[in-house]
C-alpha cells in the first residue's frame, strides 16, 4: 500500500512539472510567439475569447503567482482555451473527439506488440542458436531502425496506392455513422491494420530483445536446473518458471513505452491521415495552434501517468516483494 | 526507432544480472578495443557509419552547388543522369540526400554527445554523493523519462524560435534522462566496491574519485549510451522534422521526407523521393545498433551467441 501512495504522489509531481513547464513556456520564451499567433487570430475571435486566451498565455498584467493559480485551476476544470485552428471549438472538445482514436491505435499495436514480441524472446533464449535466436533479431533490429513515420510512408505507399490492398487514410469509410454494426466494425479494422502493422513492426524488436536477455538470465538459475532435474515438461519450465520469471522487467517497460508508442503513433497517424490527436497535433503546429498543442501535450502525459499508475497495481499483484519492503 | 528514449535500448540490452564465469570460451582475454574490432557486427557498422561519414564530408565535391536548387525537370525517375531521379520541384534526390547527411550525422552525434555528457554528470554525481543528492537527482530523471519525449518535444520545439541550434537543445532536454539512468544505476554499483571506499579514505578530492576512478570503470557502457542517443538523435530529429518543426530551408534527412511528403510522393508513385533518405535513417541506425550489440557481447560474454546449441547441459 505504502508503494502504491509513493508512486501515486510521484505521478502526481510528473504532472505538476507538465503544467508547469507548459505554463512557464510561453511566458518566457524569446521571440514572442504568442503575439505571432494573435496577429493572425486575432479577427475572428470574441472579445471574450481573446480575453481568455491572453490570461492563458500570461498577456495580461496580473502578477506571476496570480496568472499561476489562474491557470492550475483552468486545467483541473479542463479549460485549455480556444483552438485556433479548428476556431472556435474549446481545445477539450477538439482533443475529446479525438482522443479514443489514438488510444485504439496505440493501444492495440502495444498489446499485439508486446505478445507476439515477448514469445519470440521467450523462444529465442530457450532454444540459443537456433533459426529464431540467430535470423530473427538483426532482422527485427533493423526494422527497428526505422522511423515510425518513413515505415508507415513505405507500407501506405506499397500496400495502399501500388497494391491497393487496403484504405490509404481516415478511420473509417466515408459516409458511415458510427455505431456497433458488424459493417463499421469491419470498416475501422481494415483502418487500422496498416498504421499499427507498422508500429508493431518498429517497436516489436525491442520487446524481443529484452525478454530473450533476461530469459538467458533466468535459464542460468538453480531453480531452472531443479525443475529440470524433477523431469518437469519443457514447456512447463519453459513457460511456469522461466518466463514467469523474466517477465518483471518487461511489465516495467510495458508502462514506460507506453509514452513512446503514443508518440509514434502520432507520426504514424500524420501519414495516415488517421483522425487521431496526433493528427490534429501536424494541423497544430501548421496553424501556429499554441492552445491545442499545449493541450494535446498536457492530455497524453496525463494518459501516459494514468498507464504507469495502472502497471504499478499489476506489479505489486506479481511481485511479492514489492509488497513487503 | 523515431521516438524511442534511449534507455530502452541501452537497459534492454544489458541484463541486470551478476555475470557468472564464462564457460565456453577459450579465447584467451583482449582488450576491449580489439575485441569489438575483431567482432564481426562490430565491424560490418564501423564500415556503414565509415561510408556514411565520407559521403557527409565529400558532399560538397560529389554534388556541388546548392542541393535546393531546380536543376531539372520535376518528378522525373532515376535515371543515367540523376541516379536517384527528381523531386516534385525538380531538385536532385541524390544531391538532396547527401547534403541532409551532413546536418544528419552532424545533429545526432552532437545529440548524443551531449546528452550523454548530461547523463553522466547527472548519474555519476547522483551516485557518488547518494543520499538527498541522489533522491533529488533521481526524482528529476524519472519525471522526465515518464513525460511523453514526442509532445515534450513539439511544444518545445514550438515555442523556440526554429533553426537547427533549437533542435539540438530541444533533443538533450528530452533525450539525457534515459542515459542518467542506465549510468546511475551502473556508477551505483562501483560506488560500493572496495577500491572506491579506498580512494574516499585516503581524501581523494570528490571530482577526482568520479572521473579518474568511477569513470573508466564504466567505459562500454558509457559507449553504447552514447551510440543510443545518437540513434535516438537521428531518429528524433527526423521526426520533429517531419511534422515541420525544424528548419524547412535547411537540407538533412528530415526535411528531405518532409517536403516528398508535402507534395505528395506517395499519391504520385514518386517512390524515389522519400526511399533514400529514409532507408539512410534506417543503415545509420542499424550500423549503430550493431556497434553497440558488438560492445555488448564483448564485455558480456554470456550474450554471446554459441554456434554449439544450448549452453546449458
Amino acid at each position: 500500500m505504502r508503494f502504491i501512495v509513493r508512486r501515486l504522489a510521484f505521478y502526481l509531481l510528473a504532472f505538476w512539472v507538465s503544467i508547469t513547464l507548459n505554463f512557464l513556456l510561453p511566458r518566457f520564451m524569446p521571440g514572442d510567439p504568442v503575439t505571432r499567433m494573435f496577429a493572425q487570430a486575432a479577427n475572428k475571435m470574441q472579445p471574450h475569447q481573446i480575453e481568455q486566451l491572453r490570461q492563458l498565455f500570461g498577456l495580461d498584467e496580473r502578477p506571476i503567482w496570480q496568472q499561476y493559480l489562474t491557470y492550475v485551476q483552468n486545467i483541473f476544470t479542463g479549460q485549455m482555451g480556444v483552438s485556433i485552428s479548428r476556431f472556435p471549438t474549446p481545445v477539450s472538445e477538439v482533443i475529446g473527439s479525438q482522443i479514443g482514436w489514438t488510444l485504439l491505435l496505440g493501444g492495440t499495436a502495444l498489446v499485439i506488440a508486446v505478445l507476439i514480441g515477448n514469445l519470440l524472446g521467450i523462444l529465442a533464449a530457450w532454444r540459443r542458436g537456433g533459426v529464431l535466436d540467430s535470423v530473427f533479431p538483426p532482422i527485427l533490429v533493423f526494422v527497428g531502425s526505422f522511423p515510425y513515420f518513413w515505415l508507415a510512408m513505405a507500407a501506405l505507399y506499397l500496400f495502399g496506392v501500388v497494391l491497393g490492398w487496403f484504405p490509404i487514410r481516415h478511420a473509417f469509410d466515408a459516409g458511415m455513422t458510427p455505431d456497433l454494426s458488424w459493417t463499421f466494425v469491419s470498416s475501422v479494422a481494415t483502418h487500422l491494420f496498416l498504421p499499427a502493422l507498422t508500429i508493431v513492426l518498429v517497436s516489436i524488436g525491442g520487446w524481443m530483445l529484452g525478454m530473450r536477455n533476461t530469459m538467458i538470465a533466468t535459464t542460468a538459475e538453480d531453480y531452472i536446473l531443479m525443475a529440470e532435474a524433477k523431469g518437469l515438461t519443457n514447456n512447463r519450465i519453459m513457460f511456469r518458471y522461466a518466463a514467469r520469471n523474466a517477465m518483471l522487467p518487461s511489465v516495467t517497460a510495458f508502462g514506460m513505452s507506453f509514452g513512446f508508442i503514443v508518440g509514434g503513433a502520432l507520426l504514424t497517424e500524420v501519414v495516415f491521415a488517421y483522425p487521431g490527436v496526433g493528427y490534429q497535433l501536424l494541423a497544430a503546429v501548421q496553424g501556429l495552434d499554441y492552445p491545442l498543442m499545449q493541450g494535446i501535450f498536457l492530455t497524453i502525459t496525463a494518459a501516459v501517468l494514468v498507464a504507469n499508475f495502472l502497471v504499478d497495481i499489476v506489479y505489486v499483484r506479481l511481485d511479492p516483494r514489492v509488497r513487503v519492503s | 526507432m523515431s521516438v524511442t528514449n534511449p534507455s530502452e535500448t541501452v537497459a534492454l540490452a544489458t541484463p541486470d544480472a551478476p555475470a557468472s564465469a564464462p564457460a565456453s570460451t577459450r579465447r584467451p582475454r583482449r582488450g576491449l578495443l580489439r575485441g569489438i574490432l575483431g567482432n564481426r557486427k562490430a565491424a560490418f557498422g564501423a564500415c556503414v557509419l565509415l561510408l556514411f561519414g565520407v559521403v557527409a564530408l565529400a558532399a560538397p565535391l560529389l554534388a556541388p552547388g546548392n542541393p535546393s536548387l531546380i536543376t531539372a525537370i520535376a518528378s522525373q525517375p532515376p535515371s543515367l543522369e540523376h541516379l536517384f531521379g527528381t523531386t516534385a520541384k525538380g531538385q536532385d534526390v541524390l544531391a538532396l540526400t547527401m547534403h541532409g547527411a551532413r546536418t544528419s550525422l552532424l545533429v545526432g552525434f552532437v545529440v548524443g554527445a551531449a546528452a550523454t555528457l548530461v547523463g553522466l554528470l547527472v548519474g555519476v554525481a547522483s551516485a557518488y554523493f547518494g543520499r538527498v543528492i541522489d533522491d533529488l537527482l533521481s526524482l528529476v530523471t524519472n519525471v522526465f523519462l515518464l513525460i511523453p519525449g514526442l509532445p515534450l518535444l513539439v511544444i518545445l520545439a514550438a515555442f523556440l524560435p526554429p533553426g537547427i541550434g533549437t533542435v539540438v537543445v530541444v533533443l538533450i532536454i528530452t533525450g539525457w534522462a534515459g542515459s542518467a539512468r542506465v549510468l546511475r544505476s551502473q556508477a551505483l554499483s562501483i560506488r560500493s566496491k572496495d577500491f572506491v571506499a579506498a580512494a574516499v579514505v585516503t581524501g581523494e578530492h570528490p571530482l577526482r574519485i568520479m572521473f579518474r576512478e568511477i569513470l573508466p570503470n564504466m567505459a562500454s557502457i558509457v559507449m553504447s549510451t552514447f551510440l543510443a542517443c545518437v540513434i535516438f538523435g537521428i531518429g528524433a530529429q527526423a521526426g520533429l522534422e517531419f511534422l515541420g518543426l525544424g528548419d524547412a530551408s535547411v537540407v538533412s534527412w528530415g526535411t528531405n521526407l518532409y517536403w516528398a511528403s508535402n507534395d505528395g510522393a506517395l499519391f504520385t508513385g514518386a517512390w524515389w523521393a522519400f526511399v533514400p533518405s529514409g532507408l539512410c535513417i534506417a543503415l545509420v541506425a542499424f550500423a549503430l545498433a550493431m556497434v553497440n550489440y558488438a560492445v555488448d557481447e564483448v564485455t558480456n560474454p554470456r550474450l554471446r551467441t554459441t554456434k554449439k546449441g544450448r549452453t546449458r547441459a
